[in-house]
């Protein structure tokens, strides 16, 4: 009988679930793990980058999205899927930037990109998306780092990990976090809570690290200028790595 | 322009700005109000003022009504005057080949209470100023009498009679345009609204 409410995507179990949600979060606890830690001064966002087979030119893979000047992304979870999430919140930065000639402040984009993945939960011949985002963003407002699951449901948080690993991750994170942490220290941290759960060899073309640092500046027409979102290089990720070791 | 007529003036002070507005609503020549409205309170620090046709300013007055309503549900925060410029012209570009007719100003002040004014055509080109802009079937008059009063770092009371004497003897010289005056002047703690007598004729 529990079979009768696994198909439609908008049919109430008894239990009051609704249990292809339920699914779609399973494919994202099956997928690889992504960071994101929240510093004083700036966001990492950081995410295991594992090739299938050592055939596959890895230099062209992406994970760590720039959505906008001042918001990035990662996800756990399907990657065909979080493509299609990031070209619809690039858009909507694009259509937000029209109107108002300013970047999109990071909750407002969390919200579009929230309701995009909720109209997948109820609308017909469609199913939820299997990803849960982390995303990134520094405004007015100062940084902030979101996650959004495939019911489109979001929250801020301080510092959070998504994935086969984020049980563990949560809890060595939980240990390390304190609220003065700095933008270096975070990517240590960051870097040592994907450590933590590596199958096999870490290197700077396995990971992919997004930061944004700085602090919103006001130009002197007015102008307000926001914080970049940048990749790290696997040059700046070796650097890293070298020091860890 | 010409068929209601109307004429919308905006200028800087130190740390304050004003905004003023004729009263007059007409069919060509022939007066029908002494009473119309044309700036509007866009936030409890900016307002937008709408010269231009009659129809077209109230429609617009109501749509950025809601559209600024609106932003402020969604961003839980009031816009500020420079947003509210580029909102004011992606809406009007969005009817750019049958555009409002209309030429908004915006003037308020941010939320650094740093001024802010600025214009734009009824296509939405914006202009950005640091000293007043103007507007309207007046827009002349208005030009010669600012270039002529106006002044950095006027003080409230002085900016108050600066545009008005500014306002007044411009849409004498228009016979569009007049019939009363609206000012308000934006500070940051006060907003002072006075309305003017001129001549009625």
């Amino acid at each position: 009988m529990a079979d009768r409410y696994s198909f439609s995507l908008t049919t109430f179990s008894p239990s009051g679930k609704l249990v292809q949600i339920e699914y779609a979060l399973n494919v994202v606890s099956q997928g690889v793990t992504s960071i994101g830690i929240k510093a004083t001064n700036g966001i990492v966002i950081a995410t295991e980058k594992k090739a299938v087979s050592t055939l596959i030119d890895d230099s062209s893979l992406e994970k760590v999205s720039v959505i906008s000047k001042n918001i990035g992304m990662v996800y756990s979870g399907m990657g065909p899927d979080y493509r299609v999430l990031v070209n619809k919140a690039r858009k909507a930065a694009q259509a937000y930037k029209r109107v108002y000639m300013e970047e999109p402040p990071t909750a407002i984009l969390v919200k579009e990109i929230a309701s995009v993945m909720q109209e997948f939960t109820q609308s017909g011949g469609v199913r939820p998306f299997g990803v849960s985002l982390l995303i990134a963003g520094f405004d007015e407002s100062g940084p902030w780092l979101y996650q959004v699951d495939p019911s489109g449901s979001y929250w801020p948080w301080k510092a959070t990990a998504i994935g086969k690993n984020m049980v563990n991750a949560k809890t060595f994170l939980e240990k390390r976090y304190n609220e003065e942490i700095e933008l270096e220290d975070a990517i240590h941290t960051a870097i040592l809570t994907l450590k933590e759960g590596f199958e096999g060899q870490m290197t700077e073309n396995t990971i992919e690290i997004g930061v944004i640092t700085g602090s919103p500046t006001v130009q002197e027409d007015g102008v307000v200028v926001l914080p970049e979102f940048r990749k790290l290089s696997p040059n700046e990720i070796k650097d890293y790595l070298a020091n860890i070791a | 322009m010409e068929y209601n007529g109307g004429a919308v003036v905006a200028m800087v002070g130190k740390n304050c700005v004003a905004i003023a507005c004729d009263k007059r609503l007409g069919v060509q020549a022939m007066t029908i109000s002494t009473e119309f409205k044309k700036i509007f309170q866009a936030t409890p620090k900016t307002y937008l003022g709408l010269p231009g046709l009659a129809t077209d300013v109230q429609t617009l007055a109501e749509k950025f009504r809601f559209k600024i309503n609106m932003y402020k549900l969604k961003e839980e925060r009031e816009i500020e005057p420079r947003t509210l410029a580029h909102l004011v012209s992606s809406t009007l570009y969005e009817r750019r080949f049958g555009p409002w007719f209309t030429e908004p100003v915006v003037a308020g002040l941010d939320k650094n209470n740093n001024p802010f004014i600025c214009n734009t055509d009824t296509i939405g080109c914006i202009n950005f100023a640091k000293d007043f802009v103007v507007s309207g079937t007046s827009t002349n008059q208005l030009y010669g009498m600012c270039e002529s009063l106006w002044e950095p770092d006027l003080e409230p009371e002085d900016l108050f009679e600066t545009i008005s004497q500014a306002l007044m003897n411009a849409v004498d010289r228009d016979c569009l345009a007049g019939w009363g005056a609206e000012v308000v002047v934006i500070t940051p703690d006060k907003i002072i609204t006075r309305t003017l007598k001129s001549r009625m004729d």
